[in-house]
């Protein structure tokens, strides 16, 4: 089986968030970069699905140099090789369409993902590249079994969650818990090394959106403290202060 | 000129969020609002729509679209789109329609922006603010494409009741097989709870809690305040509680009016959740846990000496 991950590289989930150029760039100072949370899940539920019935798993990003290094880190996981798009993610459209051109030329039995990035949150590449390629899209999924051609996954909704079927090839949103975090090993982060790492061009692709400026929240006034034994008070303030009950 | 806007039903009712997308329609002010539903529901509820801002409902009254099927979904509203010849369509962020919008910005050769937090901006383009980084920042950008798909956050427009009815027009969209390629086996589902992402009001608890016999009393706080009920990760990575209530980073993310959190310390993780809530109510027998620095309110005490108190002053208030 061949397995497709497709990952991101964003700021570490505890990372403060500021910007520089005019609001227009994340300030990346003092900023760690991650394999984006739920495409780390995906990543490791293809590795143990590689393990359990053979097959590979490839890494692809979309991105500049400078993603490289979480990369790596995804081939130390478990990936057997890796292609990195050389553009900037402008877009979810445009890096759909990078995705897209991949898994045309590739051929891939599964296409996973996380169910969105922590960094724009779209949620809708999975969708995207789905749809571009005539495949059936599931997102998101918490559990995923393969069974030669059949795959056999659950998928969160409001309030619960259903299980559904289907035939390989699909394209997956994933997130917890569809298997657990793997930490590299030594063997591992030694064997990614010399695994390849291939730079190819952008395809040709165009743009839907267009980023004007990021801002950030307006800071939280002071917290008002209430005393444990005067609820009444509490209930009071949220009746005619806030106004929220 | 015209809107559709992808509404959803839960429990037979149009979703609250749904509403919203309806009412953020017509706030747009780009001509008429129709509303597409897709399953059986009762017309009467349908009707609903109007005292929102549609003017008229498409619906597909077609029982295998009782439950959300993306692929089948994102072909019916393509359609749609197609038939009514709207420049703008709407929805509700939510697990369905996210998906379905990405497949059908696709088909439509359109764009879509999810996670909006209010009415565009059309002096000069078509500018949407979304939010990004998980709560902690903004992107204003703008939408370049003719078809233009606006996923909405809750919260993004107020809903105002007009009193009008909408007129229901039945819509036969066009199916495949391959439409239905993915099958539905089971589905295990709570009736009846608020849902967490639509709540208004939601009770959080975390690992001060003790574990899953003590959530008891959050249930109790959650019904008095028609509240629904949510969690911190660890309490649902343990097993305490279901993964759908997990609220934070890598869970759900909520943006109600009022967020209480009890015994959850507020991990930047969980805070990434919760930031949009209107008001923070945080309880905590630890002055010193960082929740307390975004919370509106706070109370340093024992959570299994406070939350029953609360209960019992908050139904007293009633």
């Amino acid at each position: 089986m061949k397995i497709l991950v497709c990952i991101t590289h964003v700021p570490d989930t505890t990372s403060k968030i500021s910007f520089s150029d005019n609001n227009t760039k994340l300030n990346s100072a003092g900023v760690q970069f991650i394999i984006g949370p739920y495409d780390d899940y995906a990543l490791a539920r293809a590795v143990e699905l590689k393990e359990a019935s053979g097959g590979t798993v490839t890494v692809l990003n979309v991105g500049e140099a400078d993603t490289e290094p979480t990369i790596r880190k995804a081939l130390a996981i478990g990936a057997d090789d890796a292609i990195r798009i050389n553009a900037f993610p402008t877009d979810s459209y445009f890096v759909a369409q990078q995705i897209a051109a991949v898994a045309k030329e590739g051929n891939y039995d599964l296409i996973l993902m996380g169910r969105e990035s922590i960094d724009f949150n779209g949620g809708m590449v999975h969708g995207m590249v789905a749809e571009m390629l005539g495949l059936p899209s599931v997102s998101p999924v918490m559990k995923l079994d393969i069974d030669g051609g059949k795959a056999t996954l659950s998928r969160e909704i409001e309030g619960g969650k259903e299980t559904l079927e289907l035939n390989l090839p699909f394209v997956a949103g994933c997130q917890e818990p569809i298997a657990e975090w793997k930490i590299p090993n030594m063997r591992g982060i030694m064997s990614a090394r010399t695994k390849k790492l291939e730079v190819r061009e952008p395809a040709q692709a165009e743009t839907k959106t267009k980023l004007d400026n990021y801002e950030l929240p307006a800071p939280k006034g002071e917290v008002k403290m209430i005393d444990k034994d005067n609820v009444d008070e509490l209930v009071r303030l949220l009746k005619n202060e806030a106004k929220v009950i | 000129m015209s809107v559709l806007v992808f509404i959803e039903s839960a429990d037979g009712a149009i979703k609250k969020s749904s509403l919203e997308a309806i009412a953020y329609g017509a706030a747009m002010n780009q001509g008429d609002v129709t509303a597409l539903f897709l399953g059986q529901i009762d017309q009467a509820e349908l009707e609903k729509a109007g005292n929102f801002g549609a003017a008229k409902v498409l619906h597909v009254n077609d029982e295998r679209l009782n439950n959300g099927i993306i692929q089948a979904y994102s072909s019916v509203l393509a359609q749609a789109i197609e038939k009514t010849g709207a420049r703008f369509v709407v929805l509700a962020k939510s697990a369905l329609g996210d998906p379905v919008a990405a497949r059908v910005a696709i088909k439509i050769n359109g764009s879509f922006v999810s996670n909006v937090t209010g009415l565009p901006d059309t002096n000069g383009g078509f500018k949407v603010t979304r939010s990004i980084y998980t709560g902690k920042a903004f992107a204003n950008v703008e939408m370049t494409s003719d078809v233009k798909i606006i996923g909405i956050r809750k919260n993004a427009v107020e809903l105002n009741e007009s009193g009008s009815s909408a007129t229901i027009e039945t819509f036969d969209a066009q199916l495949s097989d391959a439409d239905f390629g993915v099958q539905i086996k089971n589905i295990e589902k709570q009736e009846g709870d608020v849902l967490l992402p639509e709540a208004d009001i939601v009770v959080s608890g975390g690992r001060g809690l003790k574990g899953p016999e003590n959530w008891g009393m959050i249930e109790d706080l959650a019904k008095t305040l028609g509240a629904a009920t949510g969690c911190s990760k660890p309490v649902s990575d343990m097993g305490w509680r279901p993964h759908h209530e997990h609220v934070g980073q890598t869970g759900v993310k909520v943006s109600p009016t009022l967020y209480i959190a009890v015994g959850i310390s507020g991990a930047i993780q969980h805070l990434a959740g919760v930031n949009s809530s209107k008001v923070i109510v945080v309880i905590n027998k630890d002055e010193d846990a960082p929740f307390f620095k975004a919370a509106d309110y706070g109370i340093v005490g024992d959570a299994f000496e406070v939350v029953p108190k609360l209960n019992e002053a908050l139904r007293a208030a009633k």
